[in-house]
């Protein structure tokens, strides 16, 4: 095909619009647009973490920034007040009973990162006596209901993971920039990761998710560290991978059966 | 009787005292005023028709609240067919963004203080 002086101008021109206003308008489409198309939708979500790609980036923290971000997660000093929704540790604490003396020298120095399993068995759940937290069945995501929880703390006993963070002083004075789209919490109340149900809604991946994609987008390698997807479909990314590599999950003896499996 | 004249003097006294208020006010300029919140939006019409708004917001932010974190469910339609997502700080502070003006006028008047705002962000300029 010629291209005409004409239409090559028109078109260069268009290009270098949607550049200059593809975010803006990108942004207000996509606020819209859910209302009317719904979010995303499976019928069990579940998360894949490739422990050597994510320690291929070492000490890279993008998906706990982006998490502590959107969801207004506050930053203490002090260890006795930390708020965790996605964090790190190593290998012997997060897989206590799976490790041995002998496992490769890397594995014992990796960093494991964690975030709450969303079980399909959550003790956390059955212990809460304001249903605060229950998991959907639509979809098995364990949910919060900041409204109604009391702050009992018997969820953070019962979660053998410590996925669950009780704030002991006003979270407000601790976030260094707040998100206005996400309430933050107060003293007083639980908090956890939610697999970002607020974003699925809106047709949005998690940030977590979302942040280590843009990681990897520009390597060689595009395939992130962490998968997301509908457990119960076949044909997902997250089956593929769990079909084709071995994986783990962490104390697999509770019968907790954790929905987060690592590569390792 | 005795003394009729200053039981009589006493009596007017307490009325005048007693009914202080009333005269107050009439010298004061008119009725006792309500709260006027102020609308700075450019749009037309509420979420629902104002009388409901009016005395039943709160019902409405408990059942989006309920709907939202419980059911999964963030899109609200209204009457004419317009939709919106069911969020305090998204949408009612987005057409009412002066909380200040807006919200807290009615409830300082009505002596209530909503406590969603210490998770909830407040619009920026809104605060009390
Ligand atoms: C699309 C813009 C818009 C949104 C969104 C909106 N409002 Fe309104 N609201 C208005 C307008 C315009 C009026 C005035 C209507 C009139 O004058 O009849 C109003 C009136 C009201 C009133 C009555 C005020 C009075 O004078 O008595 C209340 C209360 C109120 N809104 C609360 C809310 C709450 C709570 C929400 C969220 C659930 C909300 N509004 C969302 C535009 C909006
Ligand atoms: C026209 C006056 C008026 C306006 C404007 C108004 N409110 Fe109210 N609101 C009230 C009254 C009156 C009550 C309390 C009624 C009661 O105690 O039963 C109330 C109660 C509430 C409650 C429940 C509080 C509780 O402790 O139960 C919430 C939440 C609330 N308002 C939110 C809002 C928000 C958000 C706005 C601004 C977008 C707003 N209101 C604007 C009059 C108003
Ligand atoms: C302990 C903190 C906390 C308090 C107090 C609180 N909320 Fe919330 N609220 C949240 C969180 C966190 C969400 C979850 C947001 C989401 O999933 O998008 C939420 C969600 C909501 C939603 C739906 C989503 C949205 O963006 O608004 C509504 C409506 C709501 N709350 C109303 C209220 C009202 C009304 C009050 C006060 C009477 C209140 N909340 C008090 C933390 C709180």
């Amino acid at each position: 095909m010629k291209v005409r002086r004409r239409t090559f101008i028109k078109a260069a021109g268009l290009t270098a619009l949607s550049v200059a206003g593809g975010k803006a308008v990108a942004q207000r489409y996509d606020a819209e647009s859910w209302l009317s198309t719904g979010g995303l939708k499976a019928k069990r979500w579940a998360m894949v973490i490739d422990l050597r790609k994510c320690n291929e980036q070492h000490g890279c923290t993008d998906c706990i920034n982006a998490c502590h971000h959107t969801h207004n997660v506050p930053k203490f000093e002090d260890r006795k007040h930390e708020i965790k929704w996605v964090w790190k540790d190593s290998f012997e604490h997060a897989f206590i009973e799976q490790e041995n003396e002998h496992i490769p020298e890397e594995l014992k120095r990796s960093h494991v990162l964690m975030l709450c399993n969303h079980c399909d068995n959550p003790p956390c759940v059955s212990v809460c006596p304001t249903q605060s937290t229950w998991k959907r069945e639509e979809d098995g995501i364990v949910m919060m209901d900041w409204h109604r929880c009391i702050g009992c703390r018997y969820c953070v006993v019962a979660c053998p993971y410590g996925s669950r963070s009780f704030n002991w002083v006003d979270p407000r004075e601790h976030i260094s920039e707040i998100n206005p789209d996400f309430p933050t919490r107060t003293k007083g109340v639980v908090e956890k990761c939610t697999f970002c149900e607020e974003r699925l809604a809106k047709g949005k991946l998690p940030a977590c998710v979302e942040a280590c994609r843009k990681r990897f987008a520009g390597g060689e390698d595009t395939t992130p560290a962490l998968i997301f997807g509908d457990l119960e479909d076949p044909n997902s990314e997250v089956r593929q991978l769990l079909k084709a590599n071995f994986t783990i999950r962490r104390k697999p003896g509770l019968g907790t059966e954790p929905e987060v499996y690592y590569i390792v | 009787m005795y003394d009729s004249g200053k039981i009589i003097s006493g009596l007017i006294i307490f009325l005048i005292i007693a009914t202080a208020p009333i005269w107050y006010t009439a010298a004061s300029g008119g009725t006792t005023k309500g709260p006027e919140p102020e609308i700075i939006t450019t749009e037309k019409q509420c979420v629902r028709d104002t009388d409901y708004m009016r005395h039943d917001h709160m019902e409405l932010l408990n059942e989006w609240r309920d709907q939202v974190v419980r059911g999964d469910d963030r899109v609200y339609t209204t009457a004419s067919g317009r939709k919106f997502e069911k969020s305090l700080s998204n949408t009612c502070m987005s057409c009412h963004p002066n909380k200040s003006e807006f919200c807290d006028r009615c409830h300082n008047y009505m002596g209530v203080d909503p406590y969603c705002w210490s998770c909830h962000i407040e619009p920026k300029g809104g605060s009390r």
